[in-house]
């Protein structure tokens, strides 16, 4: 920045400060009340188990910044969970326990969260249902087939299969695990379509406004039924970090994944209207919401009936911290 | 001829309801939550096949199961189940107890026999009959479970239910069990009955205790994440998890001597399947069946397990 523009960017200082700083402290909070939050093994910790809700909210903020909302991706991924243990516990008496059964686990996690994404983006673009209402919809009928797929019960991956699986989530290079390597591609690769790429200019420009952005001959349905696909996919590409965890998908799994990758996009600064998206806040976002639960079991500081509350109000204040510069502006 | 023909209706019609007497078909309505999780998969599995068994053990008895996904639509199924099939009989696990007991009351007012099972109603006296599991009695034989296989005393951390009743009672009698045992709790988390829950805050009691000696993780689908968890830090100072409620997969790794999982609790889903049977056996003999029939915790070891092992079941 430099002298000349200085009135400008004071401006948008707190909007971009807004989110480090609440981070930043809830980061000193942490090293002061715990000698291990700043452990290797607690930060590894907390960055891989950011990493599912993070790939997903980097999909939504493209969504979100196209003036969308989706509300099945946490029900989209437990169902992906359970159809690909479904189809990889299946190829196992034939396959053998292989690394040729993972490869096809996870073409299927990718072809089903693409196909999920694209249904909810075609009822939404080419029908003109609201978002809202589609993926309220889909969300409960995704629910559903888990629940029916598992019998009411959990589907678990075959034991020998797990074993073979597991490195995807624990596994990694130099100490770093895959999810969290995985988490910062998509992040960078998110960055870089937000930031440099037509696509990405136009998906503010329909979050803006619609009309305007289809008279300048934006491909308004198109960009919006990507950004659902593409949000499907990132769907799978988690899922397919998730399963190796726990081996297991259940009716619970992936519960409220939506709202707390919501939550992290808005955090992060992304308008909820649409029209300005931010995907290196999001990830500050995600993270602030996975250290806030880390933090409070690291603590006794407040009983654990109120954790709820405590999150509740960090969002807020994480959102409030950021607008407190527009107000004054 | 005819008016032969016609005769001989008219004293087959006055003669069917005296036959419809002797074999008169009961009618009992089943209304349980929906399968939603672990252990409620299992309890649908054994009400299904509690039923099954007993349609056709008593061609006089016919069943209707209604599964609910919540209060509301569990208060329409059994408004239904009245005006639709006149029940004879009611066997309900309450979604909630504050909601269901209005309308369970009024099935009484209709004559109908009521079984309440698991969660009681908020007003005494509407059952007839009352099955249910033993909660502060889980906790006490966990609890003692706990005293016995650390005679030494040692380090443990806990891990809660969603924050009810259940679960607070659960807590209470484990506590009151280890008293005086030398038993320490570092830490005490709700892990809301999930896998996925359990695993988080299990990794964070790892990062923040260096010595663990045991974990009650109070729940089997709770102990998976918490085993989950110990495997990828790859601690080796916990010397065993101990869940609950006896899901299948958990049953058969003591049932193998596995030395992390050395015991379970149980707390039976198929429960749901007593209540049914006793109800039926109400309905079709002189055997009183009234009361409270509470089902206590058992503590399963290598030694018992094949008998709480239930391959076929769901959970």
């Amino acid at each position: 920045m430099t002298d000349a523009a200085a009135p400008a960017p004071r401006r948008i200082r707190m909007t971009v400060i807004g989110p480090i700083l609440a981070l930043v402290l809830l980061v000193v909070a942490g090293a002061l009340m715990n000698p291990n939050f700043l452990g290797w093994d607690n930060v590894t910790n907390v960055l891989a188990r950011s990493a599912f809700i993070g790939i997903i909210a980097v999909g939504m903020t493209f969504v979100i910044t196209a003036g969308g909302l989706d509300l099945s991706v946490g029900s989209m991924a437990a169902f992906i969970a359970g159809l690909m243990i479904l189809v990889m516990n299946s190829l196992v008496p034939t396959m053998g326990v292989g690394i040729p059964v993972i490869l096809v686990g996870m073409a299927v996690a990718l072809l089903a969260g693409l196909a999920a994404g694209l249904l909810n983006g075609i009822l939404i673009t080419r029908l003109g249902i609201e978002a809202f209402i589609v993926t309220l919809g889909s969300m409960g009928i995704y629910r559903s087939l888990v629940t029916w797929l598992a019998d009411g019960g959990t589907l678990s991956l075959d034991f020998n299969l797990r074993s073979l699986y597991q490195p995807v989530y624990y596994g990694g290079i130099a100490g770093i695990t895959w999810p969290i390597i995985v988490f910062a591609v998509v992040v960078v690769l998110g960055e870089i379509v937000m930031r440099s790429t037509a696509f990405g200019r136009h998906c503010a420009a329909i979050g803006s406004n619609e009309q305007v952005a289809k008279y300048s001959s934006v491909r308004v349905d198109r960009v919006r039924l990507t950004t659902y696909a593409a949000l499907g996919l990132l769907v799978g590409i988690a899922t397919i970090m998730y399963v190796p965890r726990l081996g297991s998908a259940s009716s619970a799994t992936g519960m409220l994944w939506e709202l707390e990758a919501i939550a992290a996009v808005i955090i992060g600064g992304t308008v909820l209207k649409g029209g300005f998206g931010r995907v290196w806040g999001t990830v500050i976002g995600v993270l602030i919401l996975t250290l806030i639960g880390n933090l409070l079991n690291l603590t006794d500081f407040v009983s654990p009936y109120l954790n709820g509350a405590i999150q509740g109000a960090i969002i807020v204040l994480a959102v409030v911290l950021q607008r407190d510069g527009k107000a004054r502006a | 001829m005819k008016h032969f023909v016609s005769g001989l209706a008219i004293a087959a019609a006055l003669a069917a309801p005296a036959l419809a007497q002797d074999g008169e078909t009961k009618v009992i309505g089943v209304s349980i939550p929906a399968a939603t999780h672990g252990w409620a998969g299992g309890m649908n599995y054994f009400a299904q096949a509690a039923v099954d068994r007993l349609e056709e053990t008593y061609p006089q008895l016919d069943f209707v199961l209604a599964t609910a996904s919540d209060p509301a639509k569990q208060v329409n199924d059994i408004e239904d189940m009245v005006a639709t099939r006149n029940i004879d009989a009611l066997v309900v696990l309450p979604f909630e107890s504050e909601p269901l007991t209005g309308p369970v009351q009024n099935v009484k007012a209709s004559g109908a026999w009521i079984t309440v099972v698991d969660r009681g109603l908020s007003q005494d006296g509407i059952e007839d009959l009352y099955v249910a599991g033993d909660n502060p009695g889980f906790g006490r034989v966990a609890g003692e479970y706990m005293a016995q296989a650390m005679p030494d005393g040692g380090k443990i951390v806990v891990l809660r239910g969603i924050p009810t009743t259940i679960d607070n009672e659960r807590v209470e009698g484990f506590q009151a069990a280890i008293e005086g045992k030398n038993i320490e709790v570092l830490g005490m988390e709700h892990g809301d009955w999930n896998r996925d829950k359990a695993f988080t805050v299990m990794q964070d009691f790892l990062s923040k205790y260096p010595q663990i000696d045991a974990v009650w993780a109070s729940d089997d689908d709770m102990a998976v994440g918490v085993l989950g968890a110990i495997e990828a830090a790859g601690r080796d100072d916990i010397k065993f998890v101990l869940g609950g409620a006896g899901m299948k997969e958990m049953v058969k790794r003591t049932m193998d001597g596995d030395a992390m999982i050395p015991a379970n609790v149980t707390y039976p889903p198929a429960m749901i399947a007593t209540a049914i049977e006793l109800t039926a056996v109400g309905m079709v003999s002189p055997a009183p069946v009234s009361g409270d029939f509470i089902i206590g915790s058992v503590l399963v070891t290598p030694d018992n397990a094949e008998t709480y092992y239930y391959p076929d079941s769901p959970f």
